[in-house]
């Protein structure tokens, strides 16, 4: 029965995909119309070849691993296109000439820009949040994940929702909100896809066999519910015509750009910073194998960090047309919030407490830790850069791509790689890595890599800073824009070649994981199943 | 290492463990947990870091206090404004108005100059030179070059060809009133006609060797030497008999190897078939431009002293 209805949206859907495809006003509806009307119809055969089947018996007391490893290798092959299209924009602002006449306007920097940003934090990032959150959420509740084949839904509608956007961008569909580029129809699709993580999330976490919910699971349900809300207000628009990409704000003005960057901070407050945390508190205590610091820093910074963090969009406005009350509590709510995101640090950091000796035997340990090290370090200077007299230096320089970069490349990037490292072994049943050498290959090359990127940065960025402010004795400029973008030339080429040593990692990582997948030892062990309630004491 | 053990010993209970790295058994007994395990993840019952949450409510009294200085809290029609009275707005007012003032009795004289008198006032012309390279560096770079050494299409300022005249006036007048825009009623304004519409292209090739024939050597020697007298007949009336140009019509010297678009043989013959229009925008606020007298002047005297003004 459930097939027929199958049949039945899968043919509406071709169908409309079709019609609209046909009045399509813009390129980049077109395109997507078409990849939609091939999906379902696609989809539509499959079923329909399959139909009345009988259906393989699903063990309901095992954990749904199936779409965790998928997810793990969309995180790993996401990862590597994003960070080669970060290699290539890197390069094309050093030599413009890569901007190739050829490709014009499909491949210029402005249309590769948001599809490396989209690609690194919402395909490369947002895969391993949903894939570890499923691991993590099934494995500390004692539960298989909640919903069926719901999970299979969020899992493929969520990459479906990065191949829209990413064509997108390149075709010239882009609402030009940073890290809220996708078109109104493409919002759409993610709000439904993500209302469906947060009920198998939730599901999960409701029929847990443990008493008490872990704290990783706390910071994945903030990410989840938070992001929701986020995406929801910052989309807020009037499509022009059911036919065309293109739509009207809702919001306008000083209004718009509060509601953007407040936005655009929690993307990282929620998105890197609170998802990631919950991916820090299971993976670092099950490969240091001990327990957890302290319970009460991570109860209070947790609720710290979610409850200042909402606040300090307002920094990125400092000296515009925000009214200087907003730009105030955005910077002091984000001073504030220091010491709350350092809890997560140093209860990252204290668990390894008398475990210190694996740095030297265990590369993914170290990997684990310099990510920790990494987030200490950019969620103290994001409060320092979100003081107005040092904003007034450092905004719209490349401090602060810097900024960004030592978070993501350090924090958010190294972290993913340890709980891949981790996760592959465990989710395919092996051993072990294939190699250890070759993640401390990638340790080194990453880290490396990222230092080239982050110091480069720090240096073209406080230089470009100070020499926009120079004025002579008279008050009058002394340096013009482009004298200022010819003397940053040496350190984008820095910046690039530590790109090529990232992408070279994790290249590395990759080849890696696929040889422990195809080539490790077997374990020998029944398949993981959701063991009856064991509570401990 | 100075082993302290032997000094107190009898403040160390366990000096042994201190030697080696605890056992994750061994915290556990120690702190304690908090009786839960999820996947075998334990958690100790360690308290906070003191230091962590001192900092943390040394910050927190900190916002509170920076709360009550500066404007912060929304009220129903307007906001807290903070008792020190700052404002961003009010911040950068004060620093404007602090230069002009320093500045003002200068400028004034820069505005009442002769402008040819100023070069004699070692002081104003300083200072008109400083200013005259921030209006530049701001408004004229994007098409000059920061260096001023321009572009395919936008004169090169540095040498001493001119194309409206490189006085000191002349170059005050183009800065002011433009060229070829519908801004200004006063902007300079020629037009070199299309002569694809009116030479063979037999005749446009023809010139085209005898122009380049004026600063070198043409393509084709024969067809330059029958170009001399279609250039008589339809150029020399902009660009002079012997191609020096006119800077009265803003028509170039054809005689010099300086070339706005390009001297080669593809570039001139689709000069010739087209024509061009290069447009300046006028600049003076009273022509519709962004820029004050003074900073016309100023300008204008810091392009002059780049080393081609006349």
């Amino acid at each position: 029965m459930l097939d027929y209805v199958k049949l039945i949206v899968l043919g509406v859907i071709a169908i409309c995909a079709a019609i609209a495809a046909n009045y399509a006003r813009d390129l980049a509806f077109n395109v997507h119309m078409l990849i939609i009307l091939l999906l379902a119809g696609g989809l539509f055969l499959w079923t329909l070849r399959g139909i009345d089947e009988p259906k393989p018996e699903i063990d309901q007391t095992a954990y749904m691993d199936g779409v965790v490893r998928y997810g793990v290798i969309a995180t790993a092959f996401w990862g590597v296109i994003g960070f080669i299209a970060g290699t290539f924009i890197a390069f094309q602002l050093a030599f413009p000439m890569l901007n190739f006449e050829w490709g014009q306007p499909y491949l210029n920097f402005g249309r590769l820009r948001p599809l490396h940003t989209s690609a690194v934090i919402f395909a490369f990032g947002g895969n391993a949040l949903i894939a570890t959150s499923f691991y993590v959420v099934q494995r500390t509740s004692a539960a298989r994940l909640w919903g069926g084949n719901l999970g299979w839904f969020v899992f493929w509608g969520y990459n479906l929702f990065i191949v829209l956007a990413a064509t997108g961008y390149v075709l010239g569909g882009t609402q030009s909100r940073e890290y809220a580029e996708p078109e109104w129809y493409i919002d759409i699709w993610l709000t439904i896809v993500w209302v469906a993580y947060l009920a198998v999330f939730l599901g999960t976490i409701i029929k847990r066999k443990e008493p008490h919910i872990y704290v990783a699971n706390w910071f994945y349900l903030a990410f989840i519910v938070t992001v929701a809300m986020l995406h929801l207000l910052n989309n807020l628009a009037l499509p022009i015509s059911v036919f065309g990409s293109e739509s009207v704000r809702l919001f306008s003005g000083v209004q718009d750009a509060m509601i953007q960057w407040w936005y655009g901070h929690n993307a990282v407050g929620f998105f890197l910073t609170a998802g990631f945390l919950g991916m820090m508190y299971y993976f670092i205590p099950k490969q240091a194998e001990r327990p957890v610091f302290s319970y009460k820093l991570s109860i209070i910074h947790f609720w710290a960090l979610i409850f200042l963090y909402i606040w300090a969009g307002p920094h990125h406005l400092h000296y515009t047309a925000l009214p200087d009350w907003a730009s105030t509590l955005g910077m002091v709510m984000s001073i504030i919030l220091w010491m709350p995101s350092w809890g997560g640090m140093i209860n990252g950091l204290m668990t390894l407490s008398g475990a210190w000796d694996k740095l030297r035997t265990d590369p993914v340990i170290r990997m684990m830790v310099v990510s920790v090290g990494f987030y200490g370090m950019s969620t103290f200077e994001g409060p320092m850069m979100s003081i107005r007299a040092v904003n007034s230096l450092s905004h719209y320089t490349d401090w602060t791509i810097g900024h960004v970069h030592s978070g993501a490349l350090g924090w958010n990037g190294m972290i993913t790689f340890g709980a891949l490292y981790y996760l592959v072994p465990a989710l395919w049943h092996k051993r072990g890595l294939y190699s250890l050498s070759m993640v401390s290959w990638h340790f080194w090359l990453a880290t490396i890599g990222i230092v080239l990127y982050a110091a480069s940065m720090w240096v073209t960025g406080i230089m470009e800073g100070l020499m926009w402010r120079e004025v002579d004795a008279n008050g009058f400029l002394v340096n013009s824009f482009a004298d200022t973008v010819a003397a940053k030339f040496p350190m984008y080429v820095v910046r690039a070649l530590g790109g090529v040593l990232y992408v070279t990692g994790a290249v590395i990582m990759c080849v890696n994981l696929w040889l422990t997948i195809t080539r490790g030892q077997s374990k020998q062990e029944k398949p993981a199943t959701a063991p009856a309630a064991t509570p401990a004491e | 290492m100075v082993d302290k053990q032997d000094k107190k010993p009898e403040k160390r209970a366990k000096p042994a463990s201190r030697r080696l790295p605890k056992t994750a058994r061994e915290l556990k007994e120690e702190v304690g947990t908090t009786g839960h395990s999820w996947d075998g993840i334990e958690e100790l019952d360690n308290p906070m870091p003191r230091w962590w949450l001192t900092v943390f409510y040394i910050t927190i009294i900190w916002g509170v206090v920076y709360t009550i200085l500066y404007p912060a809290w929304p009220l129903v029609n307007s906001a807290t404004s903070g008792i020190l009275g700052w404002s961003s707005r009010g911040e950068f007012t004060a620093e404007v108005e602090a230069q002009n003032e320093a500045n003002a009795a200068i400028n004034a004289r820069l505005d009442s100059a002769e402008l040819t008198a100023i070069a004699d006032d070692p002081e104003l012309e300083q200072y008109a030179v400083n200013a005259g390279a921030a209006v530049f560096r701001t408004w004229c770079s994007q098409c000059h070059g920061a260096g001023a050494a321009g572009a395919i299409g936008f004169p090169n300022l540095l040498d001493d060809a001119w194309l409206w005249g490189g006085s000191l006036e002349e170059i005050y007048y183009t800065v002011a009133y433009g060229i070829r825009n519908e801004v200004s009623a006063d902007s300079h304004y020629s037009e070199m006609p299309a002569f694809g519409d009116i030479l063979s292209d037999e005749e446009i090739a023809q010139v085209v060797n005898y122009v380049q024939s004026l600063s070198g050597d043409p393509q084709d020697a024969a067809a330059a030497a029958a170009g001399a007298e279609i250039y008589l007949d339809n150029c020399s009336a902009c660009h002079g008999e012997e191609g020096l140009g006119d800077i009265y019509q803003g028509a170039p010297n054809l005689t010099d190897p300086i070339w706005l678009y390009g001297g080669d043989y593809d570039t001139l013959l689709e000069t010739v078939t087209y024509s061009r229009y290069g447009v300046m925008p006028p600049w003076l606020n009273t022509e519709g431009g962004r820029l004050t007298e003074s900073q016309v002047r100023a300008v204008s005297v810091y392009v002059h002293q780049l080393g081609g003004g006349q």
